[in-house]
């Protein structure tokens, strides 16, 4: 968790700094909806993400050089600069995409289940996605088919209230978004989004469901969003959502503060907790050096990635680009 | 495979039978391949499971825009699927997926996934169909990069071509029009028989005007053909197969030797094939060419219903036949 919060604070210093073009859509505040998830999968397991993908790798285990990299735009992103801050998907741990047309990563990781169950592989597929994805067409068709296949999945909501700066009291018919679970034939849990351990525990017991072939679940992780959707966007309080009540969470509901008092009444010593904080703060400070030297991709490199079988004709300079030899092939 | 005189073995095929015969044969050399799509397993599909089991063919349920994406989250991670959309007006429920995960995901994460996938769907454009059921919307696609799009118009190159489709690491569509399914051709018996994504063929050669017909105005032009030979009129018949990418060198070769260009086709005629055609030889062949560049296409309204009005509708021998002679 820590790693997410530090690694967006850093983001946001080098946003602000002008070395991140682009949208920045920030995780911080919704740490322990996507730690406690990531926790309950194996690193073979598969997951996909939204536009705001920060946190998904990192709570898959994903090392913070490549990620912040991508912010940047470099050569060395883990997308080699085609992704972006919207798109920070690591394969090597799992996270096969970050969609960030809302609701078009859950029939992948649906399908990502459908591939395991077909080839008969023990693997289960975590589906992260927000409130504003459950009134998509792609939510509603993906849940019926996982559960009529019965598929290794689990499609978490991360439930922070707004999408961009709709209410979930303003676009949702029914609001209790566990309840649409029901419909679909599965079960539909909600947890507090906020803690760490509740949200482990919940997913832990999708997951074991879904190893043993008794299909998907639906966890409602409740969390909340302590900056703007995207750090372009100054979005005035009310009445979207006042001052007070962001500041009420940030000093009640930090995931991590909860945490971090919580172990410290359990007994862990408040010094090993600051060498955990220590490492995070210069595998932070790590990734920002490697970023900002890492060099920009090289124009000429523009249609690399395009293809794994690349045909003629295909991505040529365009016209008016090349000489053309008009009577080259008469 | 070859006979004693060393030319290919043959086996003489329907358009339909090839196409099924391409998928059956893929799926008997790789075990990832899987079919799946709306009635699928009625349709021919029960000899499918017969021979490979119900975990190789999946009937889906009426959500093209989720069983689109189902499928393309299954080819990354692992699978091969051939995913059979029916109709080609269905195609825009599921163009999200093609076109925001499908054709994009490979570039956007830099090369760390693929997604070998192959999407069908048939362009029913006669027959009374009327206008939801009639579309072409080929050219929409060719408009996204990141797709391969294959319309082949005869048996051994559609089964040529489904299986180069099959075998790409890339997605790729697959525009078929059941115009074409009953035609007889001879057919390679090899299994490996492949037709490569991005060449063309000239299906006739000729001397005075070039010919480029797509999919299934094929028919019309070379009924027309026929007639402008008795005529003396030579014309070249240049089948693309692939749309995208557009073989263009075969047809600068044959505009250089005739000089003349006609494209048909049944796309509407705003930003079609012949459009996209017409602008690279504008740009890389002007002076190849002695006239102008002219299309036979369905117009810019929609497919009627009315048999009356259908009639005339698509590309037909007359049009083709006129196009050709205004030309010389």
């Amino acid at each position: 968790m820590l790693r997410i919060r530090r690694f967006e604070e850093e983001g946001i210093r080098q946003f602000n700094g002008g070395k991140i073009p682009g949208p920045f859509h920030s995780s911080v505040g919704q740490e322990a909806a996507i730690v406690g998830a990531c926790l309950a999968l194996r690193y073979d397991d598969t997951v996909t993400g939204t536009h705001r993908s920060h946190g998904h790798p990192i709570g898959k285990g994903a090392h913070l050089n490549a990620l912040m990299a991508e912010l940047m735009g470099k050569e060395d992103g883990i997308c080699k600069g085609r992704g972006g801050s919207m798109h920070l998907a690591d394969r090597s741990v799992g996270i096969i995409s970050e969609s960030a047309i809302v609701g078009g990563g859950i029939p992948i990781a649906t399908g990502c289940a459908f591939g395991a169950k077909v080839r008969r592989i023990d693997q289960v597929t975590l589906c992260f996605f927000g409130d504003g994805a459950v009134n998509q067409g792609t939510f509603h068709e993906s849940l019926n088919m996982a559960s009529l296949w019965k598929l290794p999945v689990i499609y978490v909501c991360e439930n922070n209230g707004f999408a961009i700066t709709t209410s979930v009291a303003q676009s949702h018919g029914q609001p209790d978004i566990a309840l649409r679970a029901a419909g679909y034939g599965m079960p539909g849990v909600t947890v507090d989004g906020q803690d760490v351990s509740a949200v482990y525990t919940t997913t832990a017991e999708a997951v074991t469901r879904a190893r043993a072939g008794d299909g998907p679940t639906l966890v409602v992780a409740n969390t909340y969003r302590f900056d703007e959707h995207d750090f372009r966007l100054v979005i005035p309080g009310e009445p979207y959502r006042s001052i007070e009540d962001v500041e009420a969470h940030k000093r009640d509901r930090d995931p991590i503060l909860l945490y971090r008092t919580r172990l410290i009444e359990e007994g862990v010593n408040d010094q090993s907790l600051r060498a955990i904080e220590y490492e995070v703060a210069k595998a932070v400070k790590q990734a920002a050096e490697f970023a900002l030297s890492s060099p920009m991709p090289r124009p000429e490199t523009l249609p690399d990635y395009m293809f794994n079988s690349p045909l003629p004709g295909h991505c040529g300079p365009a016209a008016g680009q090349h000489r053309i030899d008009r009577h080259a092939n008469c | 495979m070859q006979t004693a005189d060393n030319k290919p073995a043959m086996t003489r095929l329907t358009y339909l039978e090839a196409l099924v015969q391409a998928q059956i044969e893929e799926m008997e050399r790789d075990e990832r391949v899987v079919l799946m799509g709306e009635d699928i397993l009625v349709f021919g599909g029960d000899t499918v499971v017969q021979r490979f089991g119900n975990n190789r063919i999946w009937n889906m349920p009426i959500s093209e825009g989720s069983f689109t994406g189902l499928a393309i989250g299954a080819a990354i991670n692992g699978l091969r699927p051939v995913l059979d959309l029916t109709t080609a007006s269905f195609i825009y429920l599921a163009s999200d997926q093609i076109i925001n995960q499908a054709s994009k995901l490979r570039y956007m994460t830099g090369g760390q996934i693929d997604i070998p996938i192959v999407f069908r769907c048939c362009m029913h454009s006669v027959g009374a169909k009327a206008a939801q059921h009639a579309d072409r919307p080929y050219p929409f696609f060719m408009n996204v990069p990141g797709l391969k799009i294959i319309s082949p118009t005869t048996a051994a190159d559609i089964k040529g071509l489904m299986k180069s489709a099959i075998r790409d690491g890339d997605p790729v569509l697959v525009f078929e029009d059941p115009r074409l399914w009953p035609l007889k051709g001879d057919v390679p018996t090899d299994p490996d028989h492949l037709i490569p994504i991005g060449k063309a063929d000239v299906k006739r050669e000729g001397n005075d005007v070039t010919l480029v017909a797509i999919a299934g105005a094929i028919r019309p032009t070379m009924e027309a053909v026929n007639a402008l030979a008795e005529e003396s009129i030579s014309v070249e018949v240049i089948d693309p197969r692939t749309l995208k990418p557009l073989d263009h060198e075969t047809i600068k070769s044959s505009v250089a030797k005739t000089g003349r260009l006609v494209v048909v086709e049944n796309g509407h005629r705003v930003c079609n094939v012949g459009a996209e055609i017409a602008a690279v030889m504008a740009e890389e062949a002007f002076d190849l060419l002695k006239r102008p560049i002219l299309r036979v296409c369905a117009p810019d309204i929609h497919v009627p219903f009315s048999p009356a009005l259908e009639k005339d509708f698509f590309a037909t021998k007359e049009r083709i036949i006129t196009a050709v002679l205004r030309l010389l």
